[in-house]
């Protein structure tokens, strides 16, 4: 298959290893990847703080960029949520309904990594190894808004050498919410400290989520404990095998 | 310390620290909301049919928003109709009067109430001080939070702040009982009763909130837990209901799916205890004089609003806060209204317009988990209005800090090679802050990040950097880091 990736622009930025991997998973599944350098963000953040301009011209740009592709897949719940169901409400609200059409009719072809793999595709058992201890987080965007349900923990518990360890308490949200976590310090902390004390009661040494966001916020207080328990991304568990570990 | 009315005294972040800082205040409410939540998930696990029943009961309240003026009308034609006598308040100080008019009618200096939102809403106790009349509060949590000189925290369980020793200590100094009380939940509930007894009994008149009303028949319903409710509609000789607009509804039948809504989402009950009706008045049969106050206090600019309207089917079971990662953690003071939790995050600022700049920080106040729309009985979205609100409290703003913070980014981001520059201008700008690979203090508006988390440096190569160099060796991915 024809698969058009779709690189957030904070995987872009800050977590390249998450696309490469991601690139590394697919190609290895016997997929053709592309990538558009033309891409940059789907408009999440500016939507959430209440631009709606700013994020709307973000959107018409994403829908300018994929227009072509067969399938768009993204190794991000959040923002695979944010162009299936707020970016058409969004134009609507404001009175583009051209662009919410055109937002709709590409929306059917965005896929979650994790849900492309399972729900598209039917593979379960990627062909992963990865010798470690790891607890998993179910993002909320994931869970509530995409509903993948259990599509990454049937590829976690087919990754050859993993430990998965359950996570008590969680579908609790990890207090990341985006300009929330810097807008309502206080209360995203506080969020942020329980879902730590879960992680590290787990004993795992990494927890994975399909969402670099959230793992750069519960990422950020793991290390700020000093814990030694780390996030890796779920596309770099699924990337690795016994030649080559991706994290 | 407490709130009252709709106006926030405060941003929400503000007041939301002190609480996130109260361990035992933190405790209180992790306990009760965890215990709630459970509870909820398993009696509504017990119906195949709940999201059928969702879908009913979003539809049954949206019907009858959609005609709401003529529900209204034909609600005021019924109520007349069996003698009881109907009354329109645009505005609290509206409804506030209207209560104090008829009070002063009967020469009463004290009246007894049953929980209600709505007369929390108006600010109807103090209102009634300054005309020198008593409101006494008959439901247990509300008593308490009167006692002590608070206000309620939360819908459906107001004094969930307090714990059981400092209700004991409270009784122990204001019900005059001539023993002092121990912490036994038995011991401090009769003693309550017997305070209460009193009042019911020598009381002329009350004052109730309305969970429903149906227009068809002039009838209203309360819907408690205790019973003192029922005492409240049954023995005074005057009754005056005071109810948002929102709250009518058609039939008889729309009634029947919120009676299995409602207990189950609010305190995990198969039925609800205590359900009162009533219809105007009977002869020589509960109250001889019946007032239904109906309030707007901005319900009808809400329901103007496309997005916002659905706000009104709300039915107050109080199953957002519950399942709430943010009440939990804050508490209901900090939403600085009567409406706590993601419903108040939502309704009291738009109740204000949008014009309140404290009110418009509590579409802020959510990670947007989504937790508060799985677990609402009328599927109120809302997430989805609390984005849309953030856009229209944004609107009043104009330019500020985060205004142009936003505009910059939107701007870098407009073209794949421009946002390449502007991550290569981060990463040479990051230098001072990197320490062993990690940014542990940030400046400036992201400052609140680093008050609990490290952040990972702008590595060196991002991902569209890697790319092409791939691309140009048409080779197979590669480990580059
Ligand atoms: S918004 Fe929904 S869940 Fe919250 S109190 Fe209202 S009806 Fe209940």
């Amino acid at each position: 298959m024809k698969i058009d990736l779709f690189i957030t622009c904070l995987n872009d930025a800050l977590f390249p290893r998450t696309g490469q991997a991601t690139v590394a998973l697919l190609e290895r599944l016997g997929h053709e990847v592309r990538f558009n350098p033309a891409q940059t963000c789907c408009g999440q953040m500016h939507l959430n703080t209440g631009y709606r301009a700013d994020a709307l011209s973000l959107v018409r740009k994403f829908v300018n960029d994929f227009r072509d592709a067969e399938v768009i897949v993204l190794p991000s719940g959040s923002c695979a949520a944010m162009l299936r169901e707020l970016a058409p409400d969004a134009a609507h609200w404001e009175g583009d309904e051209a662009l919410r059409a055109e937002v709709e009719a590409l929306s059917g072809r965005v896929f979650e990594l994790s849900e492309f793999l399972v729900k598209k595709l039917g593979v379960e058992d990627v062909g992963a190894a990865y010798p470690h201890r790891v607890t998993y987080h179910p993002t909320c965007h994931a869970m509530r808004s995409l509903r993948v349900g259990d599509a990454p923990l049937r590829l976690l518990r087919n990754v050859r050498g993993l430990t998965l360890l359950e996570l008590p308490h969680a579908d609790e949200c990890c207090g990341f919410g985006g300009t929330f976590s810097v807008k309502n310090p206080d209360v995203s902390t506080a969020m942020l400290a329980d879902k730590a004390r879960h992680i590290l009661e787990t004993g795992a040494e990494a927890c994975t989520a399909g969402d670099n966001s959230c793992l750069m916020h519960i990422g950020g207080g793991l290390h700020r404990l000093r814990s030694g328990a780390r996030t890796v991304h779920l596309a770099e568990i699924l990337a690795s095998t016994d030649g080559q570990v991706w994290a | 310390m407490g709130v009252s009315g709709l106006h926030p005294p405060r941003p929400f972040p503000q007041a939301a620290r002190d609480a996130v800082n109260s361990p035992q205040l933190r405790a209180n409410l992790r306990k009760v909301t965890t215990t709630i939540r459970d509870k909820r998930l398993r009696a509504v696990g017990e119906l195949p049919h709940w999201e059928e029943l969702r879908r009913l009961g979003a539809a049954t309240k949206d019907a009858s928003l959609a005609n709401l003026s003529d529900r209204l009308l034909e609600l005021e034609a019924s109520v007349r109709a069996r003698g009881g006598h109907v009354h329109w308040a645009r505005d609290a100080a509206e409804a506030r009067e209207l209560v104090a008019q008829i009070a002063h009618a009967h020469e009463v200096t004290e009246l007894i109430k049953v929980k209600s939102i709505t007369s929390d809403e108006i600010e109807l106790n103090a209102a009634l001080d300054a005309h020198g009349i008593r409101a006494i509060e008959t439901d247990l949590a509300e008593l308490i939070v009167q006692l002590s000189n608070d206000t309620p925290s939360h819908i459906l369980v107001p004094a969930i702040h307090r714990n059981r020793a400092e209700i004991q200590a409270l009784f122990n100094a204001q019900l005059g009982e001539p023993e002092p009380l121990t912490d036994e939940p038995a011991v401090l509930a009769a003693a309550a009763r017997r305070y209460l007894r009193q009042k019911f009994l020598t009381t002329k008149m009350a004052v109730s909130g309305a969970n429903f009303a149906v227009a068809e028949t002039g009838t209203v319903c309360v819907v408690e837990s205790e019973g003192n409710g029922r005492m409240c509609v049954t023995l005074p000789e005057v009754l005056v209901s005071i109810m948002g607009i929102e709250k009518v509804l058609g039939t008889w039948e729309d009634i029947s799916v919120f009676m299995e809504l409602l207990p189950r989402s609010s305190t995990a009950e198969r039925m609800n205890p205590y359900t009162s009706f009533w219809s105007g008045v009977t002869p020589v049969d509960g109250p001889q004089e019946f007032h239904l106050i109906l309030l707007d206090n901005g319900r009808t600019d809400v329901l103007a609003d496309e997005v916002g309207r659905q706000t009104l089917r709300c039915i107050r079971c109080s199953a957002c806060l519950n399942v709430c990662p943010v009440y939990e953690r804050a508490g209901g003071h900090a939403y600085g209204s009567v409406y706590p939790g993601p419903i108040g995050a939502i309704l009291t600022p738009q109740l204000l317009d949008m014009a309140d700049k404290n009110a418009n920080t509590l579409p802020g106040a959510s990670s947007l988990c989504g937790a508060c729309y799985d677990a609402c009985p009328v599927r109120i979205n809302i997430p989805q209005v609390l984005i849309y609100l953030r856009g229209e409290a944004n609107e009043d703003k104009g330019v500020t800090l985060e205004s142009l913070a936003m505009q910059g980014m939107r701007y870098a981001m407009s073209e794949g090679w421009r946002f390449e520059g502007a991550v290569k201008l981060a990463r040479l700008g990051q230098g001072p802050l990197v320490h062993g690979g990690q940014i542990t203090a940030l400046p400036g508006l992201l400052g609140g990040w680093t008050q609990s988390r490290d952040l990972n440096a702008f590595p060196a190569q991002s991902f569209r950097e890697w790319w092409r160099k791939r691309d140009a060796k048409g080779g197979l991915p590669e480990d580059s880091a």
